[in-house]
Order: structure tokens, then C-alpha cells, then sequence
């Protein structure tokens, strides 16, 4: 049987070499961004799926095949999601007196983030599955990807979503705070935090690291407030998948 | 390192039996987040094995995104279908919960900060 496939086919069906490559293309994306001053637009992760979909495409292996290999990464993804706790916890720590004001506003950016959302894309006409991998669009990516699987959406494109969610937050924000008129850090890393997740934390930091835990903190009460929300959410509106 | 990583898995798995157990769909991780949160504020620090796994995963966070991302391939024809929905549903969802978010702390905060003058 092996005898009949070339090299080619063994190695493409051999789990370790989509892990190599996902890798070093990562790393790759990694340094070119480090280069580029750390914008939003090259984000590593939008730069590696996208080389790596050419390349699937160019030699014509399927995503299953690439995941036989690759699923080790993203599994590492579930126990990643716990330790999110561990940052929450401790600055979770250092605004304690704050905790009534943050909660509220975290759980006002989350609501608003999802519906709007599924609002706009439910007027235009959006398929189903595209609504419901929409709704978790502001919530750090991990937490996107099981919250959209778990709805009925997809969480690949839920996690395309949120990296351009990520984005737009960035580049929006330096105007936002000018006209808003928010010049207090820990506000502005609040909303960082709240509506772009972990690539608005890593822009926060650019404001101090006041604004930086603020943000980390937004991020997290957000992810965790959304997860468990969400899905009641939908049910409720009779927004559901088939 | 692995008394920590036995810690968050072991958080992990008690999460996906309680999601499984009361059959609620959230996702097993994030009760299992929520599980360690409380653990911590219980015993009232992070122990040092604890810090090192948890931050060695986070660090790779990003690379762990890269093959669900790369699960967009599948998904071409709804997105060629969908993509002025999905665009604007982007752009004004985000600009909406910025706005929101900013005004809503800038006044939530103040009786805050007018309270500790007065103290």
C-alpha cells in the first residue's frame, strides 16, 4: 500500500509536519511584525493563517489532513483559556475597590458588543451560521473559538472575526479617546480591554501600566461574562442554528 | 511547572464535568477558569509552580489561535456570501461598544473619585 504513494503523500499525511510548519511560520510572522513596529494590520496570527491557507492550497492537502497535526496546538488552547484566570486574579487583586463600576461597565461593553453585532449582521441579511459566529466577536480569541462552536457558528471564523474585531479597535481607539475626550488611563484600558480584547491589552500598554492591568482585567471579566451569558442570550432572542 | 499544570488541567476537567453534568453550554474551559479565579481567591495567592505553567501557555497563546484561524479555508463560500454583513456588523459593532464602554466608566467612575476627595 505505502509502496504505491510517493514520498510526498507520506510525509503530507504525517501529523509532524504541519506542527513544523505551523511553527516556523509563526515564528516567521512573529519576527517580520517585531519589525514592523508591532501594528495590529500584521498581526502574527492573521499573517500565519493566511500563509499557511496558500500553501495548503498550493499543495492540495485538506484543513482535516493539516489538523491531524496541528490539533496538539489548539488543545493547548483549553488549559491556556484556565490560566487566563491567574492575570484576572491578580488584577482582579489590585482594583479591588473599583470592582462594582468595572463589572458594570464590562457587562454593558459585552452586551453591547454582541448585539450590535448580531444585530446589524441579522438587518443584512447574514446566514445563521454567520450571526452566531459573530456574537462573540469582542472576546478574547480563545474564548471565541469554543463560545461560537458551542452556539452552532464556526470557531474559525469566529477567531477570524475577533483578530479583526482586535484591529479595528486599535485604530480606532487614539481618535476615539481625542473626541471622547478620555485622557484617564484606566478608562482608556478599560475600553481597550472591553471592545478589542487581548491585541487592545497589548495597545493599552502603550497608555501606562495602569491602563495595561485595567485592560487585562476588562478582557478577562469580558471573555468570562460573555461565555457564560451569551449562549442564554441567544436562546432567549430564539437566535439559534437550524 | 508540574504541580501547576496539574492544578489548571485538573481545573479543566471539573469544568467540563460540571458543563456535562448540568448540560449548560458554556464551554468547559471557561468554568474551569472561573473555577481556578475562585480557587485563588480562596487560598489568597498564586503559588510559584502555578505562575510558571500558566504563563508559559499564555505566552503561546497566539500560536495556539493559528490552526482554528487556519479553519477558515472551509469557510470561503460563506464569507464571499456574507462579507458586507459581516463588515459593517465589524466595524459598527466595535465603534458602537467603544463609545458605550468609554462614556459609561468616564461617568461611572466620578462619584468614585469625588467620594475619596471628600474623605
Amino acid at each position: 500500500m505505502s509502496g504505491q504513494l510517493s514520498l510526498w503523500q507520506q510525509l503530507a499525511a504525517a501529523p509532524v509536519l504541519w506542527l513544523v510548519v505551523t511553527l516556523a511560520v509563526f515564528m516567521a510572522a512573529s519576527w517580520l511584525n517585531q519589525r514592523c513596529g508591532r501594528t495590529p494590520l500584521l498581526h502574527p496570527v492573521v499573517v500565519s493563517l493566511s500563509v499557511i491557507i496558500v500553501l495548503l492550497k498550493l499543495v492540495n492537502v485538506s484543513y482535516d489532513q493539516y489538523m491531524e497535526g496541528a490539533v496538539l496546538l489548539k488543545f493547548l488552547m483549553g488549559p491556556a483559556i484556565v490560566a487566563l484566570a491567574i492575570p484576572l486574579y491578580d488584577n482582579l487583586a489590585r482594583v479591588r475597590d473599583l470592582l462594582v463600576p468595572l463589572l458594570v461597565g464590562c457587562m454593558a461593553g459585552a452586551l453591547t458588543a454582541a448585539l450590535s453585532a448580531v444585530g446589524v449582521a441579522l438587518l443584512m441579511g447574514a446566514d445563521i451560521t454567520t450571526v452566531l459566529s459573530l456574537a462573540p466577536k469582542s472576546v478574547t480569541s480563545p474564548i471565541a473559538i469554543e463560545v461560537a462552536d458551542k452556539l452552532g457558528g464556526y470557531g474559525s471564523l469566529a477567531a477570524g472575526l475577533v483578530l479583526i474585531t482586535g484591529a479595528l479597535g486599535c485604530l480606532m481607539a487614539p481618535a476615539l479617546f481625542r473626541l471622547l475626550k478620555i485622557d484617564d488611563p484606566a478608562v482608556r484600558g478599560f475600553t481597550l480591554g472591553v471592545s478589542a480584547h487581548a491585541m487592545g491589552t497589548a495597545f493599552a500598554f502603550e497608555y501606562g501600566a495602569v491602563a495595561g492591568a485595567f485592560s487585562g482585567l476588562a478582557m478577562g471579566l469580558t471573555g468570562a461574562f460573555t461565555a457564560v451569558v451569551l449562549p442564554y442570550l441567544m436562546i432567549l432572542l430564539g437566535i439559534t442554528a437550524g | 511547572m508540574l504541580p501547576g499544570l496539574l492544578i489548571i488541567l485538573s481545573c479543566q476537567l471539573l469544568g467540563e464535568a460540571l458543563v456535562l453534568a448540568l448540560d449548560i453550554p458554556v464551554p468547559g474551559a471557561v468554568v474551569g477558569m472561573l473555577i481556578l479565579l475562585l480557587g485563588l481567591m480562596f487560598y489568597g495567592e498564586v503559588i510559584p509552580g502555578l505562575r510558571t505553567a500558566g504563563e508559559g501557555l499564555l505566552k503561546y497563546l497566539p500560536l495556539m489561535l493559528v490552526p482554528s484561524g487556519v479553519g477558515l479555508m472551509v469557510h470561503f463560500e460563506l464569507i464571499a456570501r456574507d462579507w458586507l454583513a459581516i463588515s459593517l456588523a465589524l466595524l459598527l459593532s466595535t465603534l458602537v461598544t467603544f463609545v458605550v464602554t468609554a462614556l459609561l466608566m468616564e461617568r461611572l467612575k466620578k462619584p468614585e473619585s469625588a467620594e475619596k476627595e471628600t474623605l
